[in-house]
């Protein structure tokens, strides 16, 4: 097999540049396998953070050919053959260096969210919970933490302002999992509307896109939430059906 | 540099890995009102319980009601081909229920029976279907539980930092903890008065392991430095089924629910080659004709499949088919479940199992089989501990998960890890807090103690023109997978000790080019150090184990000695020298050793067919 040209983003906070390593092409490799023989012989003080090399416990993101993926699920067979492969740090958090960034907002904001209160066990000192109606929950508790839907979602990719009040997409299936969760007895509606900004989220689905545990994050979490959150005090129908009934209500107390 | 420069943190409890073991001993720390440290070596929720597959085992019976504790703990003892230390192997079994409840209780989402309980699944020498799980994705749902009731009790996290060594207080104590910032190079030290290692395993000292970068055994090397014993360190089990093929995700683990949910294995001749190597101690459990095997799985009347063997007997079967030539292209065996299962089905408990082979391997598993073969997976050794209180024999240290000894004894049984991790991190958090909580201040660490600690550490980076460390660890996984593998000779173990002491003279003398901060040839030379201390620990065990028990088989003396089943092998270090020496077995009480008057003895199998 031929050579493989890849260009890593080398750097710190304070800059860096597109540095080329050259290595010879292997059968079945991944791109993450590529990075460590490039770490193993031309420049072991690369850096770069990885686990299970096997999509379970979302640590190698990084854009690949600008693109956010997981280092260890890219087949390089699956790139265009030929072409040098670019890797560069994720855009949306501080970088440490070479590929390794700061994803400290995501732990942040997940300190905020209101932990499960279960309601009382069963009389038989079980939780009884139907497979159907854990089946949605499940869907996002396959989340991996990789932070590749915060690097994609263009609110705090573009606008390092709205991190304040901006949670994220990773965040809105944690209160999804949480707010449809059968023993839940908590109520984080508020808090999603406020402080986790769920309205500013545009539905443009590219969080869904990136997904690599494939979880229907739009569709399934982060709508279902705004409908949930869009309760009569914000729902302007509702608000002028609470003016008329609030008036005809009036209207028979004084008749 | 003076330890005063040092960032300096005072705790309780200072609690060294936040995997499933350490989160749980965190919970319980801080629940108990000590202050709580959990330091851990990557971002909190990538530890390697969230790689754990299959499930966690306890006695609930929600399937089978004839299930319970005894069984469980009977299972367990066999499986451990009876080394185990019986005190925890029963309170394991007894206290796992509990735990999976807790964990409920916290918002874990298991897989449900019709009748909305907890569902379990057949697992390799588990009587009844015991594993809590999800789908094949259990370890996520443990560690993102734990994770996120310690986040909601407001633990204090230090992720990415790396311990280097424990350091003692002048009564012999272990009362601080000295690592860095992996991000910026700088150090830590941590003041405490009880420090639980929750630090995993060793896998990543050998070539094809399931095992991450992180497991490179370092709570055993600290225990060890610390003056601590470690117990049963020959024990290294093999998982049967690990992917062979691409090359880069060799190593990779299949987990044991393929086998649970109807999967067999198969040689390049098409045979179901199991039931050719039934071994007299399971010959009674176990189905020997392919119909009544295939009965098994609705039908508990019938004996189990060979398949569901416990794991030692199933790597070596592999083993032996391969060697025999009646290996796959790649030098595997197939696990089928394609042609035994429907797509749908498949699809539906494996999920992760079918998404990693489509992605990896352009495998479709409801389609073909699978090629797996043996990847080093679990140290069954570890820190010896007092059962109820994981107390090391060092005053001070606690350990529990992986990186603790006794629980499994020659072999783990799959789905008991998780359920381990659970029972004794909490008993770890009890220990732990009692401990600190009963004393008045905090222990005086030397400051000289501190400094040449922090020398040591950087002494690489000033050798910039010395050997690579990926070379030395490149070396050191060759040695030990040729070496000190799942079949091992005492000519074969006597060569590895000597090329295991050249490696440590390069380890000592490794360098590493570039700065402190998030250098990975440094976190590389760093790391090599506990790993050749625990592959000596290995090896030098193995050595003087001349029998086949368990996660250790020698080619030499291929059957169990009941002689070595009454003793474990205890490492210690004094004075830069490692030693290992036998100590009795505990003995098991008369009320739990009549569970195993009928059974038949601890054997290991003759292969029929295999080439010796």
């Amino acid at each position: 097999m031929s050579d493989i040209t890849v260009r890593i983003w080398r750097g710190d906070e304070n800059g860096g540049e597109f540095k080329e390593y050259v290595v010879p092409a292997q059968e079945g490799e991944v791109v993450l396998d590529v990075v460590h023989r490039v770490q193993a012989g031309q420049a072991p003080d690369l850096a770069v953070r990885w686990n299970c090399k096997a999509g379970k416990c979302g640590s190698c993101s990084a854009e690949i050919n600008g693109r956010p993926r997981l280092m260890c699920m890219t087949r390089m067979n699956s790139l265009p053959e030929g072409e040098p492969v670019t890797i560069t740090p994720m855009k949306t958090f501080p970088i440490i260096r070479d590929l390794v960034t700061d994803v400290s907002f995501n732990f942040e904001k997940l300190k905020e969210v209101p932990a499960l209160k279960p309601k009382p066990r069963e009389k038989d000192g079980t939780y009884r919970m139907m497979q159907q109606d854990i089946e949605r929950g499940q869907e996002f508790r396959k989340c991996i933490e990789c932070f590749l839907c915060q690097d994609v979602c263009h609110v705090i990719r573009d606008h390092e302002e709205n991190k304040e009040n901006y949670a994220g997409p990773r965040l809105f299936i944690r209160y999804a999992d949480l707010e449809m969760h059968p023993l839940d007895t908590n109520d984080r509606r508020k808090l999603l509307q406020e402080k986790a900004g769920l309205g500013m989220c545009n539905i443009t689905k590219c969080c869904t896109e990136v997904c690599p545990e494939h979880i229907h994050i739009t569709d399934n979490a982060i709508i279902p939430l705004k409908e949930r959150v869009v309760d009569d005090r914000y729902d302007p129908i509702a608000w002028l059906g609470r003016k008329i009934f609030k008036r005809s209500s009036k209207t028979q107390a004084s008749a | 540099m003076t330890e005063s420069s040092v960032e300096t943190h005072d705790y309780d409890v200072v609690i060294i890995g936040a995997g499933g073991a350490g989160l749980r001993a965190a919970i319980e720390s801080v629940a108990r009102g000590a202050k709580t440290a959990l330091v851990c070596k990557s971002l909190l929720g990538k530890a390697h319980t969230v790689m754990a597959e299959g499930g966690l085992a306890a006695a609930m019976g929600n399937v089978w009601p004839e299930d319970n504790w005894k069984v469980h703990f009977r299972d367990t003892m066999r499986g451990g081909k009876m080394l185990n230390n019986w005190r925890m192997a029963e309170l394991h079994a007894k206290e796992a229920p509990d735990r999976v409840y807790e964990l409920e209780e916290w918002g874990a989402l298991f897989d449900r029976t019709k009748d909305g309980l907890i569902l379990q699944r057949d697992f390799g020498g588990h009587r009844y279907a015991r594993l809590a799980h999800v789908g094949d994705r259990t370890g996520l749902e443990l560690i993102r539980t734990l994770q996120q009731r310690a986040v909601a009790m407001g633990i204090d996290v230090f992720m990415e930092l790396k311990i280097v060594k424990l350091i003692h207080d002048d009564s012999g104590a272990v009362a601080g903890a000295l690592g860095f910032w992996r991000n910026s190079g700088e150090f830590v030290l941590f003041r405490g008065k009880s420090f639980v290692l929750a630090s995993g395993g060793i896998g990543k000292s050998w070539k094809y392991t399931s095992n991450s970068w992180e497991s490179s055994g370092d709570g055993h090397a600290l225990a060890l430095w610390a003056g601590a014993d470690l117990i049963d360190m020959e024990f290294v089990q093999f998982h049967p089924t690990g992917m062979v093929w691409p090359l880069s995700v060799r190593g990779l683990l299949v987990t044991e629910g393929v086998r649970g949910d109807g999967g067999i294995l198969k040689n390049s001749d098409g045979e179901r080659f199991m039931f050719n190597y039934i071994p007299p101690m399971f010959a009674p459990d176990t189905a020997d004709s392919v119909e009544e095997a295939d009965k098994w799985y609705d039908d508990k009347n019938f004996r189990r499949p060979p398949e569901l063997l416990p794991r030692d007997e199933v790597a070596r079967s592999i083993n032996s088919e391969v060697k025999a030539g009646r290996g796959t292209a790649h030098g595997g065996v197939y696990l089928d479940i394609a042609s035994r299962r429907s797509p749908e089905y498949i699809r539906r408990r494996l999920p992760s199992m079918y998404h990693q082979f489509k992605e990896l391997a352009d495998v479709d598993i409801t389609t073909t089989p699978m090629e797996v073969g043996p990847t080093c997976h679990y140290a069954m050794g570890g820190v010896r501990v007092d059962p109820d209180s994981t107390r090391a024999t060092v005053d001070g240290l606690f350990a529990a998960g992986e990186v603790a000894g006794g629980m499994h004894g020659s072999n783990r049984l799959g789905g008991n890890s998780l359920s381990d991790l659970i029972v004794f991190g909490r008993r770890a958090g009890i220990g732990a807090s009692e401990r600190a909580l009963g004393m008045t201040s905090t222990p005086k660490i030397s400051e000289a103690l501190v400094n040449d600690a922090i020398s040591e550490t950087l002494l690489p980076l000033t050798r910039s023109d010395a050997e690579n460390p990926f070379s030395v660890q490149h070396d050191l996984q060759e040695t030990m997978q040729d070496l000190v593998g799942i079949i091992r000779t005492h000519r074969e173990l006597e060569e590895a000790i000597e090329k295991l002491e050249v490696l440590q003279d390069r380890v000592d003398k490794v360098g590493a080019t570039g700065g402190r901060r998030f250098n990975s040839s440094w976190h590389t030379a760093v790391d090599l150090k506990s790993m050749i201390t625990v592959s000596k620990a290995c090896a030098n065990s193995a050595i003087l184990r001349k029998e086949s028990r368990g996660g250790h088989t020698r080619d030499d003396f291929p059957k169990a000695d009941p002689e070595f089943g009454k003793i474990n092998h205890v490492v210690s270090f004094k004075n830069g020298a490692m030693s290992v020496t036998p100590a009795p077995l505990p003995v098991m009480p008369a009320e739990l050793a009549v569970l195993f008057e009928d059974a038949p003895p601890v054997s290991n199998p003759t292969p029929k067919g295999g080439d010796k």
